[in-house]
């Protein structure tokens, strides 16, 4: 291995791909269409979820309750149930996504000090992406309701507090809850995949059809020269997307990195080398720019937009499902980026997903060498 | 020396032979071609000359080392220029020039010197940030040759260089390949034009994988046609050739524009049996002499009775 025959490759590449205007144009146009796609068009936050009511209590407390969730954005009340044998009915025929009973003691135990007022909830779970949405709300509303009712209490003692949370809006204590937060890493994921394949793909099929690949199977080139002096651009390119997606998500979204930059660059770098990797096996069989285009951007997209956990939680996918999840790089590197990026923990808690990464180049290279042996003694 | 010797060289694609059994040799410092017809198999040969192809069967010596077992010591000592030959077109003369040195791993000095001589070669002085893609045709042949043997390997193939070109242009190129070879470089060239055999020392033709006949110019036009050739010189052309085709006369008649030829065995003199079959008729006829064959008569009557048998 030289470095200067290397070097020398990765210069002609960052060349030509400096002066493929179009190329340029799909690598950085190509992110800011998804992170806008995701960011601001698909909306996953849940609102209006249809609430139906089976009140018990009947007292001025129950309602007040009442007039406070139907004034949020987050619940309608849609309907008023008479007897709990009306609950089943009500979620079932798809007039309420939960049903909330507010037992008969509600009033007397909310005005007792000390003592719990009891709510019911009952979810819809047919969609758990959905359902776990609406727990959180739940969850999230009693919680400031119980604030604002204690705030009451000790007003009617004679003291005076502020309630320090519930000027802040609704729902902003549990910033978990929002979307955009939650698909950054997966939106960061397929930018990643989809660009590096694609490019790397294209750049060797090219090579292929101009019949340069040729010229440099003669040259005392070697391929893993040949590779990594290819690669080498792209690679960088993908680092220099990432960062800026990250800082589009900073800035657009207020989505911070809570954990160490430097983990975070060697995930991004582990997985674009693997991206790299799939898009050289594209390359590999296919003959033309046309195919390895379709299928570099199918066989990135598809598996780490449906497979990878960035949408649909893979926790509640079928079991078989699960199993094919492991198939996309994808999948680890967005269970490490969620860690490093949302919850800000050290390397202890997600070293495996790095080491199962670090995987795929190797399994992909070796396959795609496979291949060319058998097609150079075949052809 | 020879530069290459081949021996019983065979390719197999699944079940259909490309190359079958070839064997030759080339001297050193010699312009060896080769001709043959689209799908003859000479791209494949040279492929496996260059060891970017591996052989099915048989082995060829090239500078010295086995196509089938050092592949990579074969590909140290030759330059290869491609059918569909092969500079970046997006790039810049210069970035191309720079790029083939680079992955030859020329150092500095070397790679100035050569530098130099291929913008020379090509006519480039001064154009080095042209993009090579708006470069004609010629030119830029002259400039892929140029980067084919950036690191001056002793052997050097080029498959096609002239297809596409202007006659000019291809003038211009046997002559920078004559200057290579003058430095004692063995030039393997294939080409479709006929003409252009005359410019090489020893040729092979091939047809369907195999070769079929070789040897110098000279010797092709000799040895392989045991035939007298008469030109006809006649109006109008297409009655004279039927009334010669219903005679019967000579083995082949073939027609050359505004003449025909007519190929008799050396034993036969038809040249008073052809005055004689178009003198009844209302023919004009002006000369029938006998004339060197061209290497064009020699191929069609060596692919013709190839065909035949
Ligand atoms: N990889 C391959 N797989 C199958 N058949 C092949 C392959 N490469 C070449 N052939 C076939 O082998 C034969 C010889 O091809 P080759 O390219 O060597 O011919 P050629 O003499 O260079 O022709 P041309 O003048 O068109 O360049 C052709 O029939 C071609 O279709
Ligand atoms: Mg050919």
């Amino acid at each position: 291995m030289k470095l200067n025959k290397m070097r020398a490759v990765a210069k002609k590449e960052f060349k030509q791909l400096l002066r493929d205007k179009r190329l340029l144009f799909v690598i950085f146009f190509f992110p800011i269409l998804l992170l806008v796609v995701f960011g601001y068009a698909i909306n996953f936050d849940v609102q209006h979820v249809k609430l139906a009511v089976l009140d018990r209590d009947h007292s001025p407390e129950s309602r007040l309750l009442l007039e406070k969730l139907n004034a949020t954005v987050y619940f309608d009340v849609v309907k008023t149930l008479d007897s709990p044998s009306e609950i089943d009915e009500a979620i079932n025929r798809k007039i309420a996504q939960a049903v909330m009973v507010i037992p008969p003691d509600f009033s007397k135990n909310v005005n007792t000090p000390l003592k719990d007022a009891k709510l019911q909830f009952v979810i819809d779970g047919i969609d758990g992406n959905t359902a776990t949405i609406i727990k959180n709300y739940v969850d999230t509303f009693t919680e400031l309701y119980s604030a604002r009712l204690n705030a009451k209490f000790l007003n009617r003692l004679g003291k005076v507090i502020t309630p320090t949370i519930s000027v802040t809006p609704l729902f902003e204590f549990n910033p978990d809850l929002r979307s955009t937060v939650f698909l950054l890493p997966g939106l960061i994921a397929m930018i990643l995949i989809v660009t590096a394949s694609v490019t790397v793909a294209l750049s060797f099929v090219r090579e292929k059809e101009h019949g340069t690949e040729e010229q440099l199977r003669v040259s005392s080139l070697n391929s893993i020269e040949l590779i990594i002096g290819k690669s080498l651009p792209f690679i960088l390119v993908s680092v220099i997307n990432a960062a800026m997606v990250l800082l589009a998500g900073y800035l657009l979204f207020g989505v911070a990195v809570k954990g160490s930059l430097l983990l975070l660059a060697l995930a991004v770098l582990i997985f674009v080398i693997a991206s790299t990797a799939l898009g050289i096996l594209v390359s590999v069989i296919s003959d033309s720019q046309q195919v390895a285009f379709q299928l570099a951007s199918l066989i990135s997209m598809l598996p780490s937009l449906i497979l990878s956990g960035f949408i649909f939680p893979i926790e509640s996918m079928p079991k078989i499902i699960q199993l094919f999840t492991n198939l996309t790089p994808a999948t680890f590197f967005i269970k490490a980026i969620r860690a490093i990026i949302l919850k800000g923990v050290g390397l202890q808690n997600f070293w495996p997903q790095l080491v199962y990464l670090s995987l795929f180049p190797i399994i992909l290279f070796g396959l795609s060498s496979a291949i060319t042996k058998r097609k150079m003694d075949r052809a | 020396m020879d530069s290459i010797e081949v021996n019983n060289l065979t390719k197999k694609f699944g079940g259909f032979t490309a190359v079958n059994n070839v064997s030759f040799k080339v001297k050193r410092g010699e312009i060896f071609g080769f001709l043959g017809a689209n799908g003859a198999g000479k791209t494949t040969t040279i492929k496996m000359l260059c060891g970017i192809l591996t052989p099915s069967s048989g082995d060829a010596l090239v500078a010295g080392f086995s196509v089938k077992d050092q592949p990579d010591m074969v590909k140290r000592n030759i330059g290869y220029m491609s059918q569909k030959f092969s500079l970046y077109n997006d790039l810049t003369v210069s970035e191309n020039i720079e790029f083939f040195g680079g992955v030859y791993g020329l150092e500095s000095k070397l790679f100035l010197e050569r530098k130099k001589w291929a913008l020379e070669i090509a006519g480039l002085r001064g154009k080095e940030k042209t993009i090579t893609g708006d470069l004609p045709g010629g030119i830029k042949q002259r400039l892929a040759l140029g980067t084919a043997v950036i690191h001056k390997p002793q052997i050097v193939f080029l498959d096609e260089p002239t297809s596409g070109v202007d006659p000019i242009a291809r003038r211009q190129f046997w002559e920078l390949i004559n200057q290579l070879a003058q430095e004692d470089i063995t030039v393997i060239v294939t080409t479709h034009y006929l003409e252009e055999a005359e410019y090489c020392n020893s040729l092979i033709l091939m047809d369907s994988g195999e070769i079929i006949a070789r040897g110098n110019v000279f010797e092709l036009k000799n040895n392989y046609l045991n035939k007298t050739i008469y030109e006809i010189e006649c109006e109008p052309t297409l009655l004279t050739l039927e009334i010669l085709e219903e005679n019967n006369i000579g083995d082949e008649i073939t027609m050359y524009g505004n003449t025909i030829h007519v190929i008799a065995p050396k034993k036969d003199d038809v040249e008073l049996t052809i005055r004689n079959a178009l003198s009844s008729q209302n023919i004009l006829l002006k000369s029938v002499k006998k004339i060197q064959p061209t290497l064009d008569d020699v191929f069609v009557h060596l692919l013709e009775s190839k065909n035949e048998t």
